[in-house]
């Protein structure tokens, strides 16, 4: 059916040229939907296993819906994390800006495999897992640009947005930790058989208050997933130099841990599912390595070449990009043709530049706003301006 | 416990009235939860949780390990998730460990997200100086966390405010810093039916006038209000009337019944067991000058707080660290230059 409806828009497409077009009739008309494998299986990368006797399956099953999917949201968050840069650079966006590009696989396969009532937190390289736990492109953006749009209404910025189960986005590097634990705690409470998935960096993973969380959630047996995406370098400090043991999976030393492959999606999906399956059976938690990379620099102040090679993330660029890694492998496996990805892509260019006109032309927050939301449910109160004349009206 | 029921007045330490707070805000609202060192099984370091944990049982008073920025951490999330939880600092100079999770996790959230995420949280435990525990023991924090906008500081003086105003933050929406004073906790009350009520709560951000006077006004929180009401016996045998306010509340402060006061008596004293430096008084002060009572002060405004030093041991000399009766007596004099 779908094949049918590209073939009639190819057909009207007469700005191709000559010899494109006759290509493209030919390749689509040749094929049609019973062609395409609706579903394989893929070997997966080993995970390192710590304190655990069985680990996730090395094969992983993927459908084309599923293929599809996750091409989607990876490319998504990887378009919207490119125009961000465009806009930073454009002074469009201010202060802090995290770009998570090259981490694409963890949030894609992260969300794979929970599901939307459970709950996640992060730290501040977090734009990727606002998209995935829900919230627009056009309210991201309009965020970062500090629009009343915007998913805070302008209050919050690159490092505070927050939707259903999803807690942010926090800046001060390992406080979401024993946050993550809390909310783990209240799954446990509630009775409800959800768990939290608690994301922190390699940078974060020295912090004291993680290995107080760590004792906490294992005496309590809370259902948290801590994962650490490491992705090589705590700002501008590679792992090597900060920390006296890097196998991260490791750290939680009487929590189990597993190694795993962050830039396949599918290998993060089968981790993620396997350690929510863990905490689900009440187990207690379990810490994750997500091995990762990230292209840009820790943020967009640093350019990213003075502490790592051009080499070296070029080299990762070409071999272990996560979303040219799920393309090929989809088709080399007949499950989507070259076009329906060329397809998407246009679509998603589309989105992320309307988002980003949203983002550019959509007013800032109103001054009227400027003390709301100090309280939650609170009657209105009066709150000094810059100067004693100046008294300002706070609602929640 | 043997109180509740009973419907005449009874006299209540200001520990049991704490107590019963929790206890009924435990039973009205089975999301609440009490968490600290201590809390359950040794039924609280001052002994104020005493009871809970055989009637509520593990899952509702949690003993924690000794980690603060953890379990503020921890109570923090399971506030951001739907629970309301009580967390207990074994005194507040251990809030310290923690304060990132109170002032950037807590106090900040609602606003930063828009209000979208609510903080239920209250932080208590007690604060101030205790008796020979030294300088690391003995830490005010009324003025750091009442510096924070997000928060709210609470400081209840007798056991009507201890239980009225535990409930009305157990119950509010935002994260409250709840400070209570060691030396306090044994101090019997007097406590009206009404306020034996398992209903019974204090606005917070209300102060109150606790005795009524024409010629001086004497505002103070916490254990100083009792020195400032037997410094007003005192003076009163010499003619001199004091108005006693009991702040209750530090943010918000409550400034409209200070100037009120103000405008009447003409005079102010602040009385605090913190710092002189960037405290509770120098707050007072900044805020009568900008208002309208300022052209109502007869003579500047006095502050009486406790020493610029860290507290010392020997009893002599902590005795001379913080604010006696004979401080407040004198003072009052020097303002209205008697």
């Amino acid at each position: 059916m779908r094949n049918a409806i590209t073939v009639c828009f190819r057909l009207k497409i007469d700005t191709l040229p000559k010899k494109n077009q006759t290509l493209s009739l030919k390749v689509v008309v040749s094929r049609s939907f019973a062609d395409f494998t609706p579903q394989a299986t893929f070997d997966i990368k080993k995970c390192d296993l710590h304190r655990l006797e069985e680990g996730p399956p090395l094969k992983a099953e993927l459908t084309r819906d599923q293929g599809l999917q996750y091409y989607r949201t990876m490319q998504t968050v990887r378009r919207m994390e490119l125009k961000a840069d465009q806009l930073y650079k454009q002074k469009i966006i201010r202060g802090f800006c995290h770009l998570y590009d090259g981490q694409e696989a963890c949030a894609a396969g992260i969300e794979a495999s929970i599901n939307p009532t459970d709950h996640l937190i992060t730290a501040y390289r977090a734009h990727g897992y606002t998209y995935t736990r829900g919230v627009s492109i056009k309210e991201i953006l309009a965020e970062l640009t500090g629009r009343k749009g915007g998913v805070a209404k302008g209050k919050g910025g690159s490092m505070h947005m927050y939707a259903p189960h999803f807690y942010g986005g926090n800046g001060i590097v390992g406080a979401q930790v024993p946050l993550g634990a809390g909310i783990a705690l209240a799954c446990q409470y509630q009775g409800n058989n959800q768990l939290c998935v608690t994301l922190y960096g390699d940078g974060a993973a020295n912090q004291g208050q993680l290995f107080e969380s760590f004792n906490m959630a294992a005496l309590w047996k809370l259902p948290c997933i801590f994962i650490c995406e490491n992705n090589k370098y705590g700002m501008g400090t590679s792992v090597e130099r900060a920390s006296a043991s890097i196998d991260y999976y490791k750290r939680g030393d009487f929590i189990p841990g597993i190694r795993v492959d962050g830039m396949d999606v599918l290998c993060v999906r089968e981790a993620t599912k396997f350690a929510a399956d863990h905490c689900r059976s009440g187990k207690g938690p379990i810490v994750m390595e997500l091995q990762t990379y990230r292209y840009h620099g820790h943020s967009m102040s640093d350019p990213g070449v003075s502490y790592r090679t051009r080499e070296e993330i070029q080299e990762v660029r070409t071999k272990s990009d996560p979303i040219s890694m799920l393309k090929e492998r989809m088709l080399s496996n007949n499950m989507a043709s070259v076009e329906e990805f060329k397809e998407i892509d246009v679509d998603i260019r589309k989105q992320v530049e309307e988002a980003a006109q949203f983002a550019t032309s959509d007013p800032e927050p109103p001054l009227e706003d400027l003390c709301n939301h100090i309280f939650y449910n609170n009657p209105p109160l009066e709150v000094r301006g810059t100067n004693p004349w100046s008294k300002l009206k706070s609602v929640s | 416990n043997e109180q509740k029921g009973q419907k005449t007045p009874a006299t209540v330490t200001v520990r049991d009235a704490l107590n019963q707070a929790m206890d009924e805000e435990l039973e009205r609202d089975e999301r609440v939860f009490l968490l600290g060192e201590e809390v359950a099984q040794y039924d609280g370091a001052y002994k104020v949780s005493r009871g809970l944990w055989k009637k509520y049982g593990d899952k509702r008073i949690i003993d924690t390990p000794i980690s603060e920025m953890g379990f503020a951490g921890i109570a923090v999330g399971a506030a951001m998730a739907g629970l309301r939880p009580i967390c207990e600092f074994m005194t507040f100079n251990f809030s310290m460990q923690a304060i990132d999770q109170v002032i950037n996790s807590a106090a900040k959230t609602c606003y930063m997200s828009a209000g979208l995420q609510a903080v239920p949280i209250v932080f208590r435990g007690p604060n101030g100086a205790s008796a020979g525990v030294a300088a690391q023991h003995s830490q005010c924090f009324a003025a750091w966390y009442a510096h924070c906008p997000g928060l709210k500081v609470v400081s209840p003086w007798n056991s009507e405010d201890a239980k009225g105003l535990l409930k009305s933050s157990i119950r509010d929406d935002n994260p409250v810093v709840f400070l209570e004073n060691e030396l306090l906790y044994g101090v019997p009350f007097e406590m009206s039916e009404e306020a034996q009520s398992k209903d019974f709560t204090i606005p917070i951000g209300k102060a109150k006038v606790e005795r009524a006077g024409s010629h001086i006004t004497l505002v103070s929180h916490s254990r100083y209000v009792g020195h400032c009401l037997d410094a007003a016996a005192v003076l009163a045998k010499e003619g001199i009337e004091c108005e006693v306010i009991n702040l209750r509340t530090i943010r918000p402060m409550d400034v409209e019944s200070i100037e009120a006061s103000v405008m009447k008596t003409n005079h102010l004293v602040t009385v605090e067991g913190g710092w002189p430096q960037f405290g509770v008084g120098a707050e007072i002060c900044a805020r009568i000058m900008e208002g309208s009572a300022f052209n109502y002060l007869d003579s500047p405004v006095t502050r009486v707080t406790g020493v610029d030093i860290p507290m010392p041991y020997a009893k002599i000399l902590e005795d001379h660290s913080l604010p006696q009766i004979k401080d407040i007596i004198f003072s009052v004099k020097k303002t209205l230059n008697v």
